[in-house]
């Protein structure tokens, strides 16, 4: 085989009396013997590729883009972009509405923490994590493409980490947008400048951690529910049925005054983890009852539940994939 | 383009690869096994994503067990399963899978549209992929695997699941990428009929050992045999007969064998073509005896041959119980695919 031979793909046309490069010209491929400009050739038979190979790193930032404007339907087909775009429009509204009352009515502060937004619109989140974590996943799965990309120069740590990287990515463009929102809005009513930074600041590392989690959970679940339609019931399942059991101890908890109880039960579910970390580390009033969200010392051990169940699901996906490669 | 040496591969219960030591030069390589054989195994090593468990490969000169990544951006990958998503079209889908090999935005759209024209889809390229047929599936999957302009493309069956008519479109354009693109191709295939039309080369391997390895023209001889069936007339109640007769008066060289086994093989006659005028022979004492000619096709002396000779050196397996699909039934079968 003899590659010098043959066109490099960005070359210009070859003039027409150039050797055409490949071995054994198409149909369409006439030499032209001294035509001049008007003879252009259509069929220029096969051009060899010369330029460059991006390799692995560029690979991965491919599959990541692609991923993440995946979550949103960008470049998929217009009704996969109908779900996303509702759910990022029923996040932001809230946050519209209260900074628009806050402008009006002069306000010295948000109706709402920035800590606390993301707590009160979960079912919001989930929905959009149980819709797109099976879209990411579950299709490669499904439709068997997963050895097409472990036959190229992507690996499986690549595969697996833009995959995580752009669920997370998505659910912080999601969770973290309203909080902006929010704080632009204070800084138009005129709050305390250096009082709403810090709470944004404080919000945004709780929505970042809660969407690496939350990202986490959802590709675990869907990437072991190759059907895409279990795969949603299952995020869907897992979110709800964990958070209404917790929240529901806590209540019993409460009214049987078992109050050392509740800070410990929240452990149980992953909103109520996120919950427990920034009321202890993030300066946020706890959602649970009687506000009595964990102390330093739990919420360590919160802090840790988090990070586990965040390394747990890179090693979980890791292994799912290691045993789909080709 | 692929060297092994001694590569052996066990898994805790088989042997997968048993001491292959290969040497594929340029071209179309067919690599031939049946099921379990190990041609899987042998593609997963060659792509570095498996390590062998003693001996080396090398492809493309660069060693599988250390340039990996090196060697998959350089080949190309056809699995033998479905693994095209439904829901995307052919262009979205290529332009992906050339991104993954590293090719820049724009270069990945160019070769995209290069690389499906040359495969045959034209404007079905922009509707869902979960609409086209068997055929359009097959030649969307060897697109991505022609996309990045490797050197080298692996095919995993890639005839499986096509009528005749596909399968020689197929096996045509697996000729080209050769031929027209120059990049070289291992294709597997457990029908060895089709390998000899296309293959430069042919290995065989079996239960993972080196079974033969030689050139295409060395395994079906440049003779070809012709088999011919004839209708009965009222003149003649026994076309077979009467133009066997005429024939051998002709000078024909009629195989003293009929082929054995199949229905109406007793009105098949084989012959030896030795050249164009033994087809012109045939055609002008057919017409002259009024007969019809149902069928007059080439018989090479097919691949499937080798086994018949070599399975009996291969005393542990008959070869009838581990091919089924070639040796166990004559040659017609084959040829008719």
């Amino acid at each position: 085989m003899n590659h010098d031979n043959r066109t490099p793909a960005h070359a210009p046309l070859p003039a027409p009396s150039a050797p055409l490069g490949t071995k054994a010209p198409a149909p369409g491929q006439l030499p032209a013997q001294g035509g001049g400009e008007q003879t252009r050739i259509h069929n220029i038979g096969y051009r060899s590729y010369d330029g460059p190979r991006l390799g692995r790193a560029y690979a991965r930032r491919s599959l990541f883009a692609q991923s993440l404007k995946g979550a949103y339907g960008l470049g998929r087909s217009a009704k996969s972009k109908v779900l996303p775009m509702i759910i990022f429009a029923v996040m932001c509204i809230p946050a519209l509405v209260m900074v628009a009352v806050a402008v009006t009515t002069k306000l010295n502060d948000l109706p709402v923490e920035y800590t606390r937004y993301a707590i009160i619109m979960q079912a919001v989140i989930g929905l959009f994590l149980a819709g797109q974590a099976p879209q990411s996943v579950s299709r490669d799965l499904r439709f068997r493409t997963v050895p097409l990309y472990f036959s190229r120069p992507v690996e499986r740590v690549d595969y697996v980490v833009a995959k995580f990287g752009a669920m997370a990515t998505a659910l912080f463009i999601l969770t973290a947008s309203p909080l902006l929102i929010l704080y632009i809005g204070s800084l138009l009513a005129k709050m305390d400048f250096s009082d709403q930074t810090a709470g944004l600041a404080q919000g945004l590392v709780s929505v970042a951690l809660l969407s690496v989690l939350f990202g986490g959970i959802g590709l675990v679940l869907a990437a072991f529910t190759p059907r895409r339609g279990f795969g949603v019931a299952a995020v869907i399942a897992v979110l709800t049925i964990s958070v209404g059991a917790v929240t529901t101890l806590q209540g019993i908890a409460w009214a049987t005054d078992n109050l050392g109880a509740i800070e410990w039960l929240g452990l149980f579910s992953p909103i109520t983890l996120i919950d427990g970390v920034q009321t202890a580390f993030l300066g946020a009033t706890s959602s649970f009852p009687n506000e009595s969200g964990p102390g330093a010392g739990p919420g360590a051990v919160y802090l840790l539940t988090v990070l586990a169940l965040i390394a747990g699901s890179y090693a979980v996906l890791m292994r799912r994939y290691r045993r789909v490669g080709l | 383009m692929i060297a092994t040496e001694s590569l052996s591969k066990r898994f805790p219960r088989v042997t997968a690869l048993d001491r292959l030591s290969l040497d594929i030069g340029p071209g179309v390589t067919g690599l031939v096994g049946a099921n379990g054989a190990g041609k899987s195994t042998m593609i997963k090593i060659l792509l570095g994503l498996s390590p062998a468990t003693e001996g080396r490969a090398e492809v493309l000169g660069l060693d599988v067990a250390t340039s990996g990544g090196a060697i998959r951006e350089r080949v190309g990958y056809m699995p033998e399963h479905d693994c095209l998503p439904a829901d995307v079209s052919a262009t979205e889908f290529v332009v992906h899978m050339a991104r993954m090999s590293g090719l820049p935005p724009t270069a990945a759209r160019e070769r995209t549209a290069d690389t499906l024209r040359h495969v045959g889809l034209y404007e079905e390229r922009y509707r869902p992929i979960g609409g086209y047929s068997t055929g359009m599936k097959q030649r969307v999957k060897l697109a991505q695997a022609l996309v990045h302009d490797p050197k080298l493309v692996l095919l995993d069956e890639p005839t499986n699941g096509l009528d005749p008519v596909g399968r020689d479109e197929m096996l045509g354009l697996i000729r080209r990428v050769w031929t027209d693109f120059g990049i070289s191709v291992l294709v597997t295939s457990h029908l060895l009929g089709e390998l000899e039309r296309t293959c430069d080369h042919v290995v065989v391997i079996d239960g993972g050992r080196l079974l033969r390895s030689s050139s295409t023209s060395d395994f079906t001889q440049a003779t070809a045999t012709l088999a011919i069936e004839v209708t009965d007339t009222d003149a003649h109640p026994d076309g077979t007969k009467a133009l066997r007769e005429a024939l051998t008066a002709a000078g024909v060289a009629l195989h003293a064998g009929e082929e054995e086994g199949l229905p109406g093989a007793g009105h098949i006659l084989l012959l030896d073509a030795e050249g164009e005028e033994t087809y012109d022979i045939v055609r002008d004492t057919v017409a002259e005896l009024g007969l019809g000619l149902v069928r007059m096709e080439q018989r090479r002396h097919r691949i499937a041959e080798v086994f018949r000779a070599e399975a009996p050196a291969d005393a542990e397996r008959p070869a009838d119980t581990h091919r089924p699909a070639d040796a166990g039934r004559p040659a017609q079968e084959v040829q008719s695919r």
